[in-house]
């Protein structure tokens, strides 16, 4: 513990960084037109103040509530009573959703949103939290389960119920094809290849206007229909409507209900096959493979085949949520596809705890509707992102949630 | 032929530019085995402190070029250095000896934030800086092409070259030079022996920031356009560099820069250059996939 | 009983650039045999480890290993088919376990071959098809009675990273057991060990070999160990062989004692 004095020099340098860094860019604004300028000294002094009197609060903080932990290794082992009872909870929630009083077209919308993003989420979690293969590309898998679902209604008149499982096909085979050259790259460059080949294909996207309309995307991309009825206000001849069927008036809501709930049914078939698969020999390959690649050489482990199914599960899963994305907004364009929403879907499963499957679901509903509540909040999204990317790795670089269940225990025989 | 050389003039001075990004990544990378993945956004944040105080020294009535140039050009090193630092320091330092993937994500993490800060104090509008070093020389004419060259590309390379030289005798020739390749090789026993290990680091950080500030204050003067997001793939090009160079090595970062300019220019001048982007990854998956040492890089024993 | 050839090392070189690790090396190690590899700090007793699990492409040289009457050309062979075709496994000097996993779980990725067999190729396994159950409680079976074997049954579920440093080593010989190998490589298998620790592992290494016939390489340093327990020994300086024979006989070796003196000479 320091005196007084040293603690105050401390708080004091910090304040000066503090003011380096603020006064060109937050000291000034240059005018648009790259003449003139507006000065914000306050608030350059502002930043210096909060940095001062923020280090000398931490300083002041008894050791164990510092941000610092540098255990790496989730030690705890839990019952999973806890986890199931949450689930369980969530579960109940996640159907009843639509019944509750505050459901309206707005929030119905907005969960489907958040289920897409829990289903990117435990697809990239396959490939990062469980194989430990650091995927900063997975965007382009997503894209390619929309655009295939897009372009197959576009050129073959496909329809949702075809392509969701063919889009899963078409993705997986995508991350095979995107694993293959990459797998004998370590950490970090696989990072750095798989960032490229995310913008190879958004940048595809993009120029392949003949093909993919370019920019301007895909429209008119039809909506899951309920057995083959489609849900709406009149029909054509010869098309019978399922609200017709069972007899009620059409409501706008009704067709954002039934997507709620086929996106909801998919999150629970894809959390159903990540549960059932961690316990199967290609799972604990994943995390065998994630905690030492070379241990696993010396047992007999090929390293190809396990990283490609990881990549191609992952891809797949990111393939099925590419499909619900596109149903959802009746129309994608590149830019959807960009690297921020990589980095969106990193940081969910970053913070969910990598490997956990509950952490991740939290993790990405909180993301996804985080923005909605306050439009002020809007602007400060990203970088709050960033800011909790970096303070979560410093605090624990394991994830929020590293309550690690084993796939396997010695009393279940 | 004379378009030929028109596009290898663009392609050094833009090569040259990556150079000077991609030395940060490989002395980072060489000491700390990390992909500093926030240092393309150092570089950005280097090309808006120069803008801002080009503006600021022009409305203050600094009008001598030369003198404008060189305040601009310390101050843009001094202060983009201190940015270096702090990302050091607060994302990196915390997470020495942390689970393997913890300080990229936390790069990733540092990236995003200095992006949307940055968004956030300077706005989203692309921001413009009138040319200040105008006029060239023509190099020669050839197939009915005029080949030319402006003072500015003159600057730029020369400029690279200078600093090249000079850090390249710094690592070589002094202590902290000797220390950087001591933590390189051994951090712990660097350690041991009496080398302030943290100290070494932060100073390579300090070095590659300040030299990334050195190619936004190019950028900027070469392109007068800026924003907020140059910093990405700016950051992925100079990485690509790095990696073609062989990571590691301050002469490869030149050489993989200077290869990425003349792919680059080239590739605009020749075929369709909304996908020159796409030929920079196909040669960094290339390089990574067939020669993952790089040009001029060490060949890695794997430790078992 | 007449002693069965397992392992023919013949030739082998290894080069790093200028380095020679491993100099024109041959040796047979035997079924039912413990055959130490000891030599001075650099002698090259790793490299030829890692040459024989594939972890290194040897410059020159063969290592073929024979399994009931099949032969494996090793430096031919991709690393982790030399541990699953082969039957070669092995531990590491500074112990590899999979830190975050539990000791139980550890124990059963080492059966991912047979399991991986028995699950339809996971997707008996997805469908819960009973074949792939029978075969996971086989292996847990399998892995119990290993843990009986060490005393570490109680620490089953235990993140393997956890254990004491002693209990580490002993989880890597037993977990590359679960392979089910004809030869065992186990690289300084008690170093940092106290000596009770020592012995204790040493009593460990010649079960192994008596109850499950296979032939057991060992690098050690730990004389101790390796006059104790070894069949024959092998010693290593500067990559070249300076004898080969039983440890009485190399305990008098005037070869081996001035490779051993001028490393301690300072």
């Amino acid at each position: 513990m320091m005196g007084a004095a040293p603690r105050l020099k401390d708080a004091g340098l910090a304040a000066l960084v503090a003011l380096a860094l603020a006064f060109p860019l937050i000291g000034f604004e240059t005018a648009e037109s790259g003449v003139g300028f507006t000065t914000r000294f306050p608030w350059v002094a502002i930043a210096g103040a909060a940095v001062f009197a923020g280090r000398l609060l931490l300083g002041l903080l008894p050791q164990r509530f510092h941000l610092r932990q540098r255990a790496s290794r989730s030690t705890a082992v839990s019952d999973g009573k806890f986890v199931k009872l949450a689930a369980a909870a969530l579960i109940v929630f996640a159907v009843l959703l639509p019944v509750l009083p505050f459901a309206s077209r707005r929030s119905i919308d907005l969960a489907t949103l958040a289920l897409i993003y829990v289903i990117l989420g435990w697809g990239l979690n396959v490939v990062v939290g469980l194989a430990g293969l650091l995927d900063l590309g997975y965007v382009a898998f997503y894209a390619v389960g929309a655009y295939s679902f897009a372009l197959a209604v576009q050129w073959f008149g496909l329809s949702f119920w075809e392509m969701l499982p063919l889009s899963g096909v078409t993705a997986a085979t995508a991350g095979i094809l995107l694993g293959i050259p990459v797998l004998r790259l370590r950490g970090d460059y696989l990072a750095i290849v798989t960032l490229g080949f995310g913008e190879i294909v958004r940048i595809v996207l993009n120029n392949w206007t003949s093909m993919t309309g370019g920019p301007n995307g895909i429209g008119d991309i039809p909506r899951p229909t309920v057995f083959g009825m489609p849900i709406a206000p009149g029909a054509p001849a010869g098309v019978t409507t399922f609200n017709h069927v069972i007899g009620i008036a059409y409501d706008p809501i009704q067709r954002l209900i039934w997507l709620y709930y086929v996106a909801l049914a998919v999150a629970l078939i894809i959390n159903w096959f990540s549960l059932r698969i961690r316990r199967l020999p290609v799972g604990r390959a994943w995390e065998a493979l994630r905690e030492d690649e070379i241990a696993c050489r010396a047992l007999g482990l090929n390293p190809t085949t396990i990283k490609l199914s990881a990549f191609a599960t992952g891809a797949m899963t990111g393939g099925f949520a590419g499909v619900l994305f596109a149903a959802r907004a009746g129309f994608i364009s590149p830019e959807s596809f960009n690297f921020q929403e990589s980095a969106t879907v990193l940081s969910i499963v970053v913070l969910g705890g990598m490997g956990s499957q509950l952490g991740v679901a939290l993790a990405a509903v909180i993301l996804a509707t985080l923005p909605e509540f306050g439009r002020e909040f809007a602007q400060y999204r990203m970088l709050i992102f960033g800011a909790a990317m970096v303070a979560i790795m410093i605090w624990r670089p394991r994830g929020l949630f590293t309550v690690r269940a084993p796939s396997v225990r010695l009393d279940q025989t | 032929m004379g378009y030929f050389l028109q596009q290898l003039v663009n392609g050094l001075t833009l090569g040259a530019i990556y150079a000077l990004i991609a030395i940060g990544y490989t002395m980072v990378y060489g000491i700390v085995g990390m992909i500093n993945f926030a240092h393309g956004e150092i570089f950005m944040i280097g090309a808006f402190i120069s803008l801002i105080f080009f503006v600021v020294l022009g409305v203050l009535g600094v009008t001598w070029l030369p003198l404008a140039l060189l305040l601009v050009l310390l101050l843009a090193m001094a202060l983009t250095a201190v940015y270096g630092w702090a990302v050091e320091r607060i994302a990196y330092r915390p997470l020495r000896g942390s689970f393997r993937l913890a300080p990229l994500i936390s790069a990733i993490g540092m990236s995003i934030f200095l992006q949307n800060y940055v968004l956030l104090v300077q706005g989203a509008h692309e921001k413009t800086l009138p040319p200040m070093i105008t006029g060239g020389f023509e190099l020669m004419q050839s197939g009915g092409f005029m080949v030319s060259v402006s003072w500015l590309q003159l600057i730029i390379v020369g400029v690279t070259l200078l600093l090249m030289v000079v850090f390249t005798a710094v690592i070589q020739l002094t202590p902290l030079g000797r220390a950087q390749r001591a933590t390189e090789q051994d951090m712990t026993m660097a350690a041991l022996l009496g080398i302030d290990v943290d100290r070494t680091i932060s100073l390579t950080f300090v070095i590659g920031a300040a030299l990334a500030a050195v190619a936004g204050l190019m950028v900027t003067l070469q392109y007068g356009v800026i924003d907020f997001f140059i910093g990405f793939l700016a950051g992925v090009k100079a990485f690509t560099a790095a990696v073609l160079g062989g990571i590691g090595s301050l002469p490869g970062a030149v050489l993989g820069g200077l290869l990425i300019g003349l792919i680059e220019a080239l590739w605009s001048g020749y075929c369709p250059s909304e996908y020159k982007d796409v030929a920079v990854y196909a040669v960094l998956i290339l390089v990574l996939m067939f020669r993952p040492t790089g040009l001029l890089g060490r060949p890695e024993v794997e430790k078992v | 009983m007449t002693r069965q050839s397992l392992l023919a090392v013949e030739n082998l070189s290894m080069r790093f650039g200028g380095v020679v690790a491993v100099d024109d090396l041959s040796f047979t190690a035997y079924r039912r045999e413990i055959t130490a590899i000891i030599g001075p700090n650099g002698a090259g007793k790793t490299t030829v480890f890692n040459c024989l699990t594939g972890f290194y492409r040897p410059t020159g040289g063969s290592l073929v290993l024979t399994q009931d009457d099949r032969n494996f050309q090793l430096e031919r062979l991709k690393g982790y088919r030399i541990a699953r075709d082969a039957g070669v496994a092995r531990t590491f000097q500074n112990v590899r376990l999979f830190a975050g996993m539990t000791v139980l779980e550890n124990l059963v990725v080492a059966q991912h071959v047979a399991l991986t067999r028995a699950s339809g190729y996971n997707l008996g396994g997805l469908l819960g098809l009973k074949r792939h159950q029978d075969a996971e409680r086989a292996a847990i079976v399998r892995a119990r009675e290993w843990l009986d074997l060490i005393d570490l049954t109680g620490r089953a579920d235990e993140v393997a990273g956890n254990l004491p440093y002693g209990a580490q080593r002993k989880l890597e010989i037993v977990r590359a057991m679960c392979t089910g190998p004809r030869l065992l490589c186990v690289d300084e298998p008690a170093a940092g060990l106290n000596p009770h620790e020592s012995a204790d592992l040493a009593r460990f290494l010649v079960l192994i070999r008596d109850r499950f016939g296979i032939g057991i390489l060992l690098i050690e340093h730990d004389m101790t160990v390796v006059m104790g327990i070894s069949d024959h020994v092998i010693v290593l300086n500067y990559g070249k062989k300076v004898a080969d024979a039983s440890p009485a006989e190399v305990r008098r070796d005037p070869a081996v004692i001035k490779a051993y003196l001028g490393e301690e000479g300072d």
